[in-house]
Order: structure tokens, then C-alpha cells, then sequence
């Protein structure tokens, strides 16, 4: 079918762009993470430095030294803890993400369940869900399951609400493409609506997995017997400050590792972003 | 020869939309537009802007329905079969999560072509297309003529022999645009489909067209039909090109003026 001149047609005019070198990005991302780690050790240091001087008691403010050293030598017990919490946060992000995936397509396919379940999910916020958690604890027990239904409310949230706008951010334009060319209802969902609506499924995500975190160690607080919210209150009672600091160590790590993994996750599955470039999102 | 696709007397009235305010009146689109191409013909739509060429597009693609008149491709009505032309837009609408392959193989997949198969068929036109080496990029790393020659490719390969265009290569600059307009000649030449064209641009109008028709400024009608019989390649600069090229300005001068108001 190619008789068409080769020669006469026009050379490509460019080179695809975003091959930018390993050493270039390397050079990039410690020029952009180096001076949040520098300003960061010279509050350590100063922290350090003030409880030195002052002589400020552990069980008031312990330096950052003495936390390290709980960090390390309590790495057993905290670990443990930290597993079950962990084990809380997949748990209820899970229920979330499942529930949540699920009303949004149900809301933005259905003018009715749009108009009845909407309005009541925006307003369902105003209800600060912390202050319900002594009453999940009541109906669902000290084990994980009330820690899981705590972490699944605070996450359902913005993967719902993100979930629906990405569903409706396709582009009305390339909708009327597919039905040009002879597209199902399904094939438009499955090569249009998904596709597009995923960036804003996976910027839900990336607010919710840290968020579902704080749900879980409410729960914990409220009532457990496991978890790194138990241990932060058993120690506070007993004015071991240093370890309370240590499981906030913990904590903050998984946090920002669940945020690490689902931007890498992101990373992943959306090759297309990479290849438009800074400034794109 | 056959008609390929015939438009008669066809109306279109838009609601007036609330961005305009309440009150507002309907807005007529187009008020008893005829024309007819015939099969293998390439005929252009030429008008001020908003005067409805778009909207004459949307109905022949089926994208919304004519208020009155006829609209018939091969001699069958326009109906609830779906759309049956092949259409392209200014706007490339090149998926960003699809592959260069993957976006000009869309037509096959969404009409049941195996996906292998399609895309197999895909890389031989990116090739004649000169888009070699550049199958596997992402839409967002090409240049916009490159962008709208997979977009050229996709509508050329859903298996549908009236390509309509809805000023593709509007977004172009003038040197892309040229080269552009080459290709399509020449596709048109070896596979003899039927082309109804639209553009404001009277220079491509009778570069590239057959027959021009030339609308009227809101509400849209056509004011008067030019044919031109000049052999191919034309160029700017031809006789034959300047003197329609006259004619049709002039038709269109007093269009400008209304529309501009």
C-alpha cells in the first residue's frame, strides 16, 4: 500500500524529549533535597544543643541523641508495633479503595445515586471522624477491626471525591472521537474515562495513604492493646517521653514510605506523565 | 459517478445556553444548507468563522441531529446506524496514555480488529507517514505535526471512504501546513476516498479542493459554489489559483464584514 514517494515526505522534525541523562536528574534531586536535609540537621542540632544548655529532662523533651538510641535499642518492640498498625493502615486503605473505586463509578455513571449519595459524602466531612472513634471502639472491639473501619472512613474520602473528578475530566472532545468511531458505552469507560480519570485517582491516593495513618493511631489511642498509637500512650502515662518520640520516628517513616510507594506506583503506571515532562501534573 | 454524500436543505437551531444569559434568543445555526459530493471528489467548505461549517460536520458525523432537512451518505439516510465517516478535528485528540501505534490503531480496536493486527497495520501507514522511530513515543513528545499526522493516520485507518475534515491543520504554522496539505493530495490520489473538507483559508480551499462551496455568516447558508478544474500540484501563484482565489474573496468580502460585527 506504500507506493508514496519516501524520499519527498518530510524527515521527522524533532527527537522525542525527556531522555534527560541519569546524572542531570541525579544532580536535580540533590539540588532539591539538599537544603530541606541541611535545614532539617541544623534544627536537630540546635534541639540538641538547647537540651544540653538547659538541662532539659528526658521526660519533658528528650534530645534527639537519646531518641536515636530508643529508635535502635526498642527496634524490636517498635517494629512489632508497628507491623500491626501497618497491617491496620493496608487493611482499611484497602476497604477504602475498593468502596470507594466502586461509589464513584456508581455516582458518575447514575444521575440518582449522583444526586443522593453525593451531597451526603461532602457533607459527611463536617463530621470530624475523630470524634467518633470512641464509639467505633465500642461497636467494633480493642482488636484491629475498629482501627481498620477508622483508617477506611478518613481514607474513603478523597479517593471518592478524586475518583468522580477524574471520571469527569475526560475530555468531551476525544468522548465524541470513540463515538465516531463506533464505540460502546464500556469501550468509552475502558479507553477514556479510566485512563484519564487514574491521575487523579492516584493524587487521592497519595493524600489518603498518609492520612490513613493518623486514622489508625487515633484508634489506637482511644483503645488497643497492640500498635504504635498503644505504645505512644502507655509510654506518655509513664512519662517515657523519649519513647513516644521514638514510635513518632516510626510512624513518620511509614507514612513516607506508603507515600513513596504509591508515587511509585504512580511512576509505573503512568509512563505517559514521565514523558510530558515537568509541569505537566 | 456517484453522490457520495448529499445535505439538503438542512437547519440547525441551538437553544439559547444559559452562558448567555436568560432571555437570550435561540441562535441559528444554519438555515437550509444544500451540497453534495460525489464520490472520490474533494469538496470544501469555506466560511467566516461561527458561521456553522463545524456544525454541518457534526451533523454529517452524526454527533447531532439536523432540526430539518435530509443528510444521506451512499443513499441511505443518516440514522441511528452510528456515525459513518471517517472525521478529523483541529485538535489532534491523540490519547496521552496511548502510544503513537496504539493511538493511530484506535479506529481498528474499538471496531473489533484484534489489537496485534491492528497495530500491525498501524506501523505500515506511520511509515509512510515518515513517523518511523517514533511509534512507541508518547503524543506529548511530538511536535504538532507530527501529532496531527497520527491523527491523519487514525482517521485513515477506520475503514471508512468519506473522510471528513474539520479544519485539521488549522493549529498548524504555514510550513508544517504545506506539508501537510502534500500528503493528503496524495493519499487522496492513491486511495480515492471522498473528502469533505473545511477551512476558512481561501488559498487551501483552491490548493487543495475540487469543487468550493462558500457559506454565508451566521445563520449559515451557502452563498455560492466554485468549481476548480486545475490540474495538481497547484500552486499559490497559478492563474488559474489567483483568479479563483478573486472570486471567491469577493463572495466572501461582505461575509467578513457581517461576521466581524
Amino acid at each position: 500500500m506504500s507506493t508514496v514517494d519516501h524520499h519527498a515526505l518530510p524527515a521527522a522534525e524533532e527527537r522525542p524529549a525527556g531522555t534527560a541523562r541519569w546524572a542531570d536528574r541525579w544532580t536535580r534531586w540533590a539540588g532539591r533535597a539538599g537544603p530541606p536535609a541541611a535545614l532539617l540537621l541544623v534544627v536537630l542540632a540546635l534541639w540538641e544543643w538547647a537540651v544540653r544548655a538547659f538541662g532539659v529532662p528526658f521526660y519533658i523533651l528528650p534530645a534527639p541523641s537519646r531518641i536515636a538510641g530508643v529508635v535502635i535499642a526498642d527496634h524490636a518492640m517498635l517494629l512489632a508495633d508497628a507491623g500491626v498498625t501497618l497491617q491496620e493502615v493496608f487493611a482499611g486503605f484497602a476497604v477504602a479503595f475498593v468502596v470507594g473505586i466502586g461509589l464513584a463509578l456508581a455516582i458518575f455513571s447514575s444521575r440518582t445515586v449522583e444526586r443522593a449519595v453525593y451531597p451526603l459524602i461532602i457533607a459527611s466531612q463536617t463530621v470530624p471522624v475523630f470524634a467518633i472513634a470512641p464509639l467505633l471502639i465500642v461497636w467494633f472491639g480493642y482488636g484491629m477491626a475498629s482501627k481498620v473501619v477508622m483508617a477506611a472512613l478518613i481514607v474513603f474520602f478523597p479517593i471518592v471525591v478524586n475518583t468522580v473528578d477524574g471520571l469527569r475530566a475526560a475530555d468531551p472532545d476525544m468522548v465524541n472521537l470513540l463515538r465516531i468511531l463506533g464505540a460502546r458505552p464500556r469501550q468509552i469507560l475502558t479507553k477514556i474515562r479510566i485512563p484519564a480519570a487514574l491521575p487523579f485517582v492516584f493524587s487521592g491516593t497519595r493524600i489518603a495513604v498518609a492520612t490513613s495513618v493518623i486514622g489508625a493511631v487515633i484508634g489506637e489511642w482511644v483503645g488497643a492493646a497492640r500498635g504504635l498509637g498503644f505504645t505512644m500512650i502507655h509510654a506518655n502515662a509513664q512519662l517515657h517521653v523519649d519513647v513516644v518520640f521514638a514510635a513518632i520516628v516510626y510512624l513518620s517513616v511509614m507514612a513516607l514510605g506508603l507515600f513513596v510507594a504509591v508515587s511509585a506506583a504512580e511512576w509505573l503506571a503512568l509512563p505517559w506523565r514521565r514523558a510530558a515532562g515537568p509541569g505537566s501534573r | 459517478m456517484t453522490t457520495k454524500l448529499r445535505i439538503e436543505r438542512v437547519t440547525k437551531r441551538f437553544p439559547a445556553s444559559a452562558a448567555r444569559g436568560r432571555g437570550a434568543a435561540s441562535v441559528d445555526a444554519l438555515t437550509g444548507v444544500s451540497l453534495h459530493v460525489e464520490e472520490h471528489e474533494f469538496v470544501t467548505l469555506l466560511g467566516p468563522s461561527g458561521c456553522g461549517k463545524s456544525t454541518v460536520c457534526n451533523i454529517v458525523a452524526g454527533l447531532v441531529p439536523a432540526d430539518e432537512g435530509t443528510v444521506t451518505i451512499d443513499g441511505t439516510p443518516l440514522g441511528a446506524t452510528g456515525s459513518r465517516v471517517a472525521y478529523m478535528q483541529q485538535k489532534d485528540l491523540l490519547l496521552p496514555w496511548r502510544t503513537v501505534v496504539d493511538n493511530a490503531a484506535l479506529g481498528l480496536e474499538v471496531q473489533g480488529v484484534d489489537r496485534a493486527e491492528a497495530r500491525e497495520e498501524a506501523l505500515g501507514w506511520l511509515r509512510t507517514f515518515g513517523l518511523e522511530g517514533f511509534e512507541r513515543a508518547y503524543p506529548a513528545t511530538l511536535s504538532g505535526g507530527m501529532r496531527q499526522r497520527v491523527a491523519l493516520v487514525r482517521t485513515l485507518l477506520c475503514r471508512r471512504d468519506l473522510l471528513v475534515l474539520d479544519e485539521p491543520f488549522g493549529a498548524l504554522d504555514a510550513m508544517t501546513r504545506s506539508t501537510m496539505q502534500d500528503y493528503l493530495l496524495r493519499l487522496r490520489e492513491e486511495f480515492g476516498r471522498t473528502v469533505l473538507f473545511i477551512t476558512h483559508d481561501v488559498e487551501e480551499a483552491v490548493l487543495l479542493s475540487d469543487r468550493v462551496y462558500v457559506m454565508t455568516a451566521r445563520p449559515g447558508r451557502v452563498r455560492a459554489e466554485q468549481a476548480v478544474p486545475l490540474e495538481r500540484p497547484r500552486r499559490p501563484t497559478d492563474a488559474g489559483v489567483v483568479e479563483r482565489k478573486a472570486q471567491i474573496l469577493a463572495w466572501l468580502q461582505p461575509e467578513l464584514l457581517e461576521a466581524s460585527r
